[in-house]
């Protein structure tokens, strides 16, 4: 039963409005909610005290401001604290004066690290380097057979044997050497962290090749599991970073802070899907607010981006706000949203929607877009651009058409007039109209923010508050305003196509560090 | 600053076609949906598209995938394009290819259950992290506040979750408050009987060849076709099993596991490859055939996965084999598009002769909260019949089946100790929380 964080503090804090302070019973309660929230999202518990402590500290005594709620002013804390943790020092590859720059890659079986050495070394590829795959997994049947077909789809050459993981580490190293690559990806065996032989032999590879990174690739869903698993490899390898994978699921991934915090090196990448190219820098505000069960609207955003033609999408939109948006518009923007992948996976990363509305549209698959595409397109240009004409006659016509009913042509039609209205209250309300609108259209119109109040997250969070609207959907501002506010300079940023803000500025995080690889 | 603007911006524009377009389709689409699940046939195939003998059910995803196949074509960098990709290859057909003759059935093994993989063996090293908690528990006289906290955090440490956890503590707060439950001693045997109820509650038996219902006897050989043309009695259903579940679980590790279980009881057991997506999945379940002295058919990769299910339960017919094990390609539950995919492969595998009879959920034990949501979803979309909790020879406990059975009433019917094809025992819920305390 997802509960927004912000809605479970604004229960317990909204007979504050009249003091002036938290108190000590107030923070105890907020903490708790805290606590269960962090809990929920698999952040391990010794470091979820060592949090709630942090954000404590900085909440007793807090004055309360005019502009925010406490419930949004202590979001705003929590995700700072998060940023802040999972934040800090950037990984920045520093390459090995005496080629190959050696990473080694190690974690827990089925953790992905295979996957992973493929992409990174793509990634080493696209940052210009001559990169080698070593496959020193001899355990898993078939894994060196996986990493050569994922090298050849990324163009990279894998070298392996059949003697023995240190051994063919060692023999990859000569290998990179002779033929001039100048950075090694080893991929390994998932061991477990307390097989002693196997970490033991992680040890000895280490040893054979002396890394110049040292990767954990670890499973975003993985539970209080995390920190015993990325401690015991700490202590074995001296990690250097850390590669989260599977990110495009939808766990909460707690996992992230338990293992940031308990290893303190940086979460270098985050790999995102099952393709060679997903795989990203890792983004310490989207993963806070992933925690905190807020979403990830960057990420949709820029799927979006990627995936649909600009020039398409903002031609639509023009449409949208004259008031001229046809279903000849409709289609085409339907086939951009059919490039996104499946809806629900869209939808899910958008907090604040309501969840009936998650729920039905995770019934809306590939088939029911092509129905609807199967209807229009059954009618003629002049029924897609003046649907008032279509009468009863022709309303047959399309059903045989398209193969459905003459009852659902009809409840498509009365659908879009609905659209077409709220659509135009695009141009007057902003977004935030629109979507407030669309929240009654499904019998829940939920309070719109008050100009004031949007105005008030617009000058907290500078050019993200143009997402604020978004709030007015769903009948719940509060959550999305809280969630938003906190993240600052984050938000859609007004341009397309623009560069996004990178999120750390302005953060107490420490700013931007190199890490230098050990010394050899 | 906001302003109404005329033009919305960028990313305003591509929320709301993101937004308008599903709430459009699912205002009046839904009902179009629904109502078309109950039809066949109306839709049009697209032409040059031949159906293939697996998928007799004229999909209407079929001219969904037509057009995402162009759409894919000028977008490939989605997340949802593995998705996509996934479901929308064309049915190949596959020639059935690599189908490693097994050797004569062997000499029926060691029962299950039996053997080197034992609970407290594998899990001695994991037992040490709890039983601190509960050695402190226990130690002292009476039960307090600080009771109560080790306890829950033990049972959190576990991934039992908070909703659980709460729910256990409470009942056992009101039982101390009764006087039924004297001290910390019975406080834990407590919970224990508590946990062991609650994963006790429905059935794990598994569906065995030959224990089908109304069988008797063990079918040792079903009747060859000639036998059946010559009419020597009914053709008995093909058992299928498959295996599902999220990326990375082990769920090939686990088919490999069970056909050499199958196989050491005396079954001819037939594995379908049906994870045509993962580079070198088909050559690694191979291997797994040969370790477990099982067949296997193969489909090409990037093929569709039901055709490999379809051509396996066929071949099953064909030569007598008492079970079909297929593996799936691991999928991310919040992918609807491969979760579609899943519905049509248990589909195809459960049209005559096929029969399935089990749909194990492969876990992670060291999956966190995330697993219920991962069981909910593979449940309702194919009707999952148990989960099988792997790794759990590591340190994490899989707690996480704890809330899977109170909530979704699902059972763990088997659980994995390591990546030797003899490393799997039955669940017994006993030895499981036992092992954990």
């Amino acid at each position: 039963m997802f509960e927004s964080l912000s809605d479970r503090f604004e229960g317990i804090l909204s007979r504050l409005r009249s003091r002036g302070r938290l108190t000590d019973a107030d923070v105890d309660e907020v903490l708790r909610e805290i606590r269960t929230a962090l809990l929920e999202a698999d952040v391990e518990i010794g470091v979820v005290r060592g949090f709630t402590e942090a954000v404590r500290s900085r909440c007793v005594g807090l004055e309360l401001s005019r502009a925010l709620s406490p419930g949004q002013q202590v979001i705003k804390i929590v995700n700072e604290e998060l940023v802040g943790i999972l934040g800090g020092e950037t990984l920045k590859i520093t390459y090995a004066s005496r080629p190959p720059t050696v990473i080694l890659l190690a974690g827990l079986q089925g953790s992905g690290k295979t996957t992973a050495s493929a992409k990174l070394a793509r990634w080493f590829k696209q940052q210009g380097r001559n990169p080698l795959l070593v496959g020193a997994d001899l355990q898993r049947p078939a894994a060196v057979e996986q990493l050569r077909v994922l090298g050849g789809q990324a163009g990279i050459s894998v070298f392996s044997d059949t003697t023995d993981p240190v051994a063919v580490a060692v023999a990859g190293l000569e290998e990179a050497k002779r033929l001039g690559r100048d950075v090694l990806v080893v991929d390994t065996a998932g061991r477990l962290s307390i097989d002693e032989d196997l970490m033991d032999e992680i040890r000895r590879i280490a040893g054979a090749v002396d890394p110049h990174y040292t990767f954990l690739v670890i499973d975003a869903m993985t539970g209080q599991d995390a920190v015993s698993t990325a401690s015991a490899f700490h202590d074995a390898l001296s990690l250097d970073g850390v590669i989260l994978t599977k990110l495009d699921g939808d766990a909460r991934g707690g996992a992230a802070l338990s293992v940031k915090e308990v290893v303190g090196r940086p979460i270098a990448f985050a790999s995102t899907g099952e393709k060679l190219d997903d795989f990203d820098q890792f983004h310490p505000d989207r993963m806070a607010d992933r925690i905190l069960g807020m979403g990830d609207v960057l990420s949709l955003i820029e799927q979006a981006e990627r995936t649909m033609d600009q020039d398409v999408a903002t031609k639509g939109a023009a449409a949208m706000i004259e008031g001229r948006f046809t279903l000849e518009d409709f289609l085409e923007q339907l086939q951009q949203v059919k490039k996104m992948g499946s809806m629900s996976g869209v939808l899910s990363l958008l907090p604040g929607v309501p969840k009936d509305l998650k729920q039905a549209s995770s019934a809306v698959d590939d088939r029911q877009i092509g129905q609807v595409e199967a209807i229009i397109r059954s009618m003629t240009p002049g029924e897609r651009v003046d649907p008032a004409i279509i009468d009863g006659a022709r309303r047959v016509r399309i059903a045989n058409g398209s193969g459905t009913a003459t009852s659902d042509v009809n409840a498509l039609l009365k659908q879009f007039k609905e659209m077409q209205k709220m659509m135009k209250g695009l141009g007057k309300g902003g977004m935030g109209g629109a979507l407030g609108g669309l929240g009654g259209m499904f019998g829940r119109g939920g309070p719109k923010l008050s100009p004031q109040a949007m105005a008030e997250m617009a000058a907290m969070g500078g050019p993200g508050g143009d997402l604020g609207g978004l709030a007015g959907m769903g009948g719940d501002p509060a959550a999305f305003g809280g969630g938003m506010a906190p993240t600052g300079a984050r938000g859609a940023g007004g341009s397309r196509g623009s560069a996004r803000p990178k999120g750390k500025g302005g953060k107490k995080g420490k700013g931007g560090g190199r890490v230098t690889p050990k010394a050899r | 600053m906001i302003e109404p603007s005329l033009v919305a911006s960028g990313s305003e524009v591509l929320i709301g076609v993101v937004v308008a377009v599903p709430l459009l389709i699912v205002g009046g689409g839904v009902a179009i949906g629904l109502r078309l699940r109950g039809r066949g046939g109306k839709s049009p195939v697209p032409p040059g598209e031949v159906a293939s003998d697996a998928a007799t059910d004229v999909e209407l995803a079929r001219s969904a995938d037509a057009a995402a196949d162009a759409a894919a074509d000028t977008a490939a960098d989605t997340a949802g394009a593995a998705g996509a990709a996934g479901a929308t290859r064309a049915p190949a057909p596959t020639d059935g290819r690599a189908e490693t003759p097994g050797p004569p059935a062997p000499e029926p093994g060691p029962g299950p259950g039996a053997g080197p993989a034992t609970y407290r063996g594998r899990l001695g090293k994991a037992r040490g992290l709890l039983s601190g908690y509960l050695g402190a528990v226990r130690s002292k006289g009476k039960i307090d506040a600080a009771t109560w906290d080790e306890l829950e955090e033990a049972l959190i440490r576990a991934d039992v979750g908070v909703g659980a956890t709460d729910s256990l503590l409470a009942d056992l707060k009101a039982r101390v408050k009764a006087g039924e439950i004297d001290g910390p001693d019975a406080l834990v045997e407590a919970l224990k009987a508590d946990l062991v109820t609650v994963l006790s509650a429905a059935d794990a038996t598994l569906s065995l060849p030959g224990s089908g219902p109304g069988s008797v006897e063990p079918v040792v050989e079903p009747p060859t076709s000639a036998q059946r043309a010559a009419g020597a009695g009914e053709a008995s259903p093909v058992d299928v099993w498959l295996f599902v579940g999220v990326n990375g679980v082990g769920k090939t590790t686990t088919v490999g596991k069970v056909a050499n279980r199958l196989a050491a009881s005396g079954a001819k057991v037939l594995l379908a490859a049906g994870d045509t997506f993962r580079a070198a999945a088909g050559e690694q379940l191979s291997q797994w055939a040969s370790r477990a002295d099982a067949d296997i058919v193969r489909g090409a990769e990037g093929g569709d996965p039901s055709s490999v299910v379809f051509d396996a339960v066929q071949r099953a017919e064909a030569k007598g084999h008492a079970v079909v094990l297929a593996d799936t390609a691991g999928r991310l539950h919040n992918k609807v598009n491969l979760i579609e995919e899943l519905k049509k492969i248990r589909r195809v595998a459960g049209r005559p002769p096929g029969r399935v009879v089990e749909v194990l959920l492969v876990l992670d034990a060291t999956t966190g909260q995330n697993g219920l949501a991962q069981a909910r979803v593979f449940l309702e979309a194919v009707d999952v019949t148990g989960v099988v909790l792997t790794k759990l020879d590591g340190t994490a406990k899989g707690g996480i089946v704890v809330a899977i059975q109170r909530e979704l009433g699902l059972p763990v019917k088997l659980v994995g100790l390591g990546e030797g094809v003899d490393d799997l025992v039955d669940f017994d819920p006993a030895a499981f929380v036992d092992a954990l305390f």
